[in-house]
């Protein structure tokens, strides 16, 4: 992590997904969680379904696989729960290699893992088919009360201001020897922590100085309207409408 | 018709920050429409300050600033903020757009400037820096001195009453420090420069006023001013080695 | 505590999406009253700042390490209203761009981490503030206090939620100790740099701590020619009461509630507690083993009755937040003393 990690998010590119305007992916990708999470989770099939179509997002917006792996590693912390769940679980025991596991524990822990995985997945491909201003434009098309796209806007700002902030005081906190190991070492954390607020405050102040001195009121003038037609709003569904074609089969066979 | 009122016109300006340091204790001045005035002190002097009074980011505890006529106050801010353009002094901190063609437009476009209008301005904000050219690049990747001359196009294609810059040559290689003062004469507004770069100051500015313990402290041709060993010393102001101003002849 | 996707049942989720949605509703409103033109900036801030700070892992006790909810740090700062905001962007941010946290779970990480953070810290902060003297370090000390305990509310209402809804087969009492040990330590870290923070803000800049507006005091403006002018009109301050018996009794109240609620919490106590705690519930603060900690299974070492072991560790959890929160206080207003003496 540090620095620069915003610009990782981002695959700039020029494909179907990524002209598409802002403000259909993002209801479509919030869609196609809620159709996966509603899937029951004894329908293998349909979760197969789902990665293929999320395979198909990812090969017709060019983002190859090995980008999208290494971007999952924000799903470990569950994966190393999920991987418990069998052991810790309760009810009927069943016996798999030689392991006495929780069949409960088990389905748990599939549904978890598949469910969070594909919704992992679906949230890396909007991400890195949309930079994050243009998904903040979506958002604002969308009607998502304007305080609240504006405080995303400012913490897009100055996230990078304060993770420079944050690397240079590590680099001198480093370079004297200091390593955080222990219960005794969270004082030295919480200072940075504090003299981190100030420095990106000030910093973040002058910005925000400059932006009123040439007028700002509050609401970023829009000089780009990006419009979205009957036709990106179709292309956006797609994916949404399959997975809930799937689901709703998966529903009658079950 | 009267006389057009100053362009900047301070009176019995005094501050404290908000943990109770006092920063100014009662400034005075007028700048007259068409003036190129330098503001001339040392660090901690009240500078920054007073220059944040100029457009009401900070609001006078004490006394009035008047820009055109127009006072400084809550509900006339809109107008005062597009009359007095200010230039910050770090670049980085003024341009925060990812494109040069999106900053030069926030400000005009907050204004309600749209469409055609607009592109012009920036087209011509961009051209009176000589850099007409950068408008499609992320501002990052331009060079220091490109960036502060875009920082003051920014405030240009507001058409403002007055141009306010904030040390405009510090940490400027030569070149770019004969590239913005070649732009600063070429430009038809008012201009209040602060620095304690004081050749620079002589260089752009007839009149100079020295801002030395939160008041005015001296009011003058530059040359005179600057020809004062002893009043430069009194302010912790300093030439630089090997250079020396001769008094104006009269 | 990013809950994933497929975590809890819809039902859970849809409740918690409308209360979450209806939160934010009331925040917007509230928002407005709170700042002025600086809302937006000032909360962009915060936020990006409660997002790098999550970043820094602090390390909790042997081998654990937990990071900032932030919930009751950006109320102290900004104020409740807009606390929530700036937790829930962050939240939103988190989800949409960093797929961190499930989008079908935004609701319950929305109500758990920004609404129940936020209006928990800042009641217990506000109710310690009121009746504490107006000073700095009564500020800090609060802040403290309640940045600590929100923490652990939170984690009970994610048991609480879990209980209604989750898809895990996990005994709910192991989830409660679990998730209410490890946040009680985690509460004292969240607690610790919360007011550290704060503290150093108000050393600095004062007014941008929104939590101690009390404590402005009134600016004598001087001209050169020697009038004065004063620019704030502030209420005069209310006459101090002593802190003692808040903190008594609010101590006394959290060590009852700590031993009491982990005695009833262990009643059925088996051996794969442990592991739920360390290797699970706890998840997005990194798997842990407690080791030789004294509070290792969240139970005291050799007290053989495991109820009155877990008991016991709760007690000694708050107590641990109670000498941490009184050290910090003293230092605090000893050095307040010591700057006002240089000053006089």
């Amino acid at each position: 992590m540090g620095a620069g990690h915003t610009h990782q998010l981002y695959r700039p590119g020029d494909t179907v997904v990524h002209r598409l305007p802002p403000q259909c992916k993002l209801p479509a990708v919030a869609a196609f969680a809620v159709v996966v999470v509603a899937t029951p989770r004894d329908a293998f099939w349909a979760f197969g379904v789902y990665v293929l179509l999320l395979a198909a997002v990812a090969a017709v917006a060019k983002v190859p696989a090995r980008f999208v792996l290494r971007r999952m590693v924000i799903e470990v912390p569950f994966v190393v729960f999920a991987v418990a769940l069998p052991i810790i679980g309760l009810g009927e025991r069943v016996e798999v290699l030689g392991l006495s596991l929780s069949a409960e524990g088990l389905w748990a822990a599939w549904n978890i893992l598949a469910k969070a995985t594909l919704g992992v997945v679906a949230s890396i491909l909007l991400a890195a088919t949309t930079e994050p201003r243009k998904m903040l434009l979506g958002a604002q098309r969308l009607r998502l009360p304007a305080l609240l796209v504006q405080i995303a806007m400012f913490m897009l700002r100055y996230m990078d201001v304060i993770l420079d902030e944050m690397r240079r005081m590590r680099v001198a906190r480093e370079s004297r020897g200091f390593v955080a190991r222990d219960v005794r070492h969270l004082p030295v954390i919480a200072k940075s922590a504090g003299a981190l607020f100030i420095r990106s405050y000030e910093r973040g102040e002058r910005v925000h100085l400059a932006m009123l001195s040439r007028g700002y009121t509050g609401s970023m003038p829009v000089i780009d309207d990006l419009g979205a037609s009957a036709r990106s709003w179709a292309t956006a569904a797609l994916l949404p409408a399959a997975a809930l074609a799937t689901a709703v089969l998966s529903w009658s066979v079950s | 018709m009267s006389m057009p009122p100053p362009s900047l016109r301070v009176s019995e300006l005094a501050y404290a920050y908000p943990d109770g340091t006092q920063a100014l204790y009662g400034v005075d001045l007028t700048i007259e429409r068409g003036e190129r005035v330098a503001l001339l002190g040392p660090n901690g002097a009240g500078k920054t300050t007073l220059v944040m009074h100029l457009n009401g980011i900070l609001t006078a505890g004490h006394g009035v600033v008047e820009v055109a006529g127009l006072p400084v106050r809550k509900n006339t801010l809109g107008e005062i903020r597009r009359r007095v353009g200010l230039v910050f002094q770090d670049p980085d901190d003024q341009l925060f757009m990812p494109t040069v063609r999106e900053d030069v437009a926030f400000g005009p476009a907050n204004l309600g400037v749209r469409g055609a209008e607009l592109e012009l301005r920036v087209k011509e904000a961009l051209e009176q820096v000589g850099l007409p050219d950068v408008i499609d690049r992320p501002p990052h990747h331009l060079s220091f001195g490109q960036r502060r001359r875009v920082a003051v196009a920014t405030v240009l294609a507001m058409r403002p009453e007055i141009l306010v810059l904030d040390e405009p040559s510090s940490n400027l290689d030569p070149a770019s420090r004969r590239e913005l003062a070649e732009v600063l004469r070429s430009l038809d507004v008012t201009v209040l420069m602060v620095t304690h770069d004081l050749p620079y100051a002589l260089e752009l500015c007839e009149r100079s006023l020295i801002l030395s313990g939160g008041v005015i402290a001296a009011d003058g041709a530059t040359r005179d001013l600057l020809a004062d060993p002893g009043l430069l010393a009194a302010h912790r102001l300093e030439l630089p080695y090997g250079f020396a101003v001769a008094p104006q002849p009269y | 505590m990013h809950v994933p996707d497929g975590f809890f049942n819809a039902s859970v989720s849809i409740a918690a999406g409308a209360f979450a949605a209806a939160g934010l509703a009331v925040c917007l409103r509230g928002a407005r009253r709170e700042l002025d033109d600086r809302t937006a900036p000032m909360a962009g801030l915060v936020a990006a700042f409660i997002f790098a700070v999550q970043m820094l892992n602090f390390p909790v006790a042997a081998g654990t390490s937990g990071h900032l909810l932030g919930g009751t740090l950006a109320a102290v700062l900004v104020g409740p209203y807009t606390a929530v905001l700036c937790v829930a962007v962050v939240l939103l941010v988190q989800g949409f761009f960093f797929a961190d946290g499930g989008l079908t779970a935004l609701g319950v990480n929305i109500t758990l981490m920004a609404i129940v953070t936020a209006a928990v810290g800042w009641t217990v902060f506000r109710l310690i503030v009121r009746s504490a003297p107006r000073s700095r370090a009564a500020v800090s000390v609060a802040a403290f206090i309640g940045a600590a305990v929100s923490v652990p509310v939170a984690a009970m209402g994610f048991t609480v939620l879990f209980w209604l809804g989750g898809t895990a087969p996990i005994d709910v009492s192991s989830v409660a100790i679990a998730m209410g040990g490890v946040h009680v330590l985690i509460g004292l870290g969240e607690g610790l740099i919360t007011a550290l923070t704060v503290s150093s803000v108000l050393a600095v800049r004062p007014d941008l701590v929104y939590g101690a507006r009390g404590l402005k005091t009134r600016l004598l403006l001087r001209t050169a020619d020697g009038r004065s002018t004063e620019v704030i009109d502030e209420p005069a301050p209310a006459p101090a009461r002593s802190l003692r018996p808040i903190l008594i009794g609010g101590a006394l109240v959290a060590v009852l509630l700590a031993g009491v609620v982990s005695f009833y919490a262990s009643s059925s106590p088996d051996g794969l507690e442990k592991v739920a705690g360390d290797k699970g519930l706890n998840a997005n603060e990194q798997s842990h083993v407690l080791g030789d900690s004294p509070l290792a299974d969240y139970g005291v070492k050799g007290v053989g009755n495991e109820r009155l072991a877990v008991g016991l560790a709760g007690v000694a959890g708050v107590g641990i937040t109670v000498l941490a929160g009184g050290a910090i206080f003293y230092t605090v207003r000893r050095r307040t003393r010591d700057r006002e003496k240089v000053s006089a």
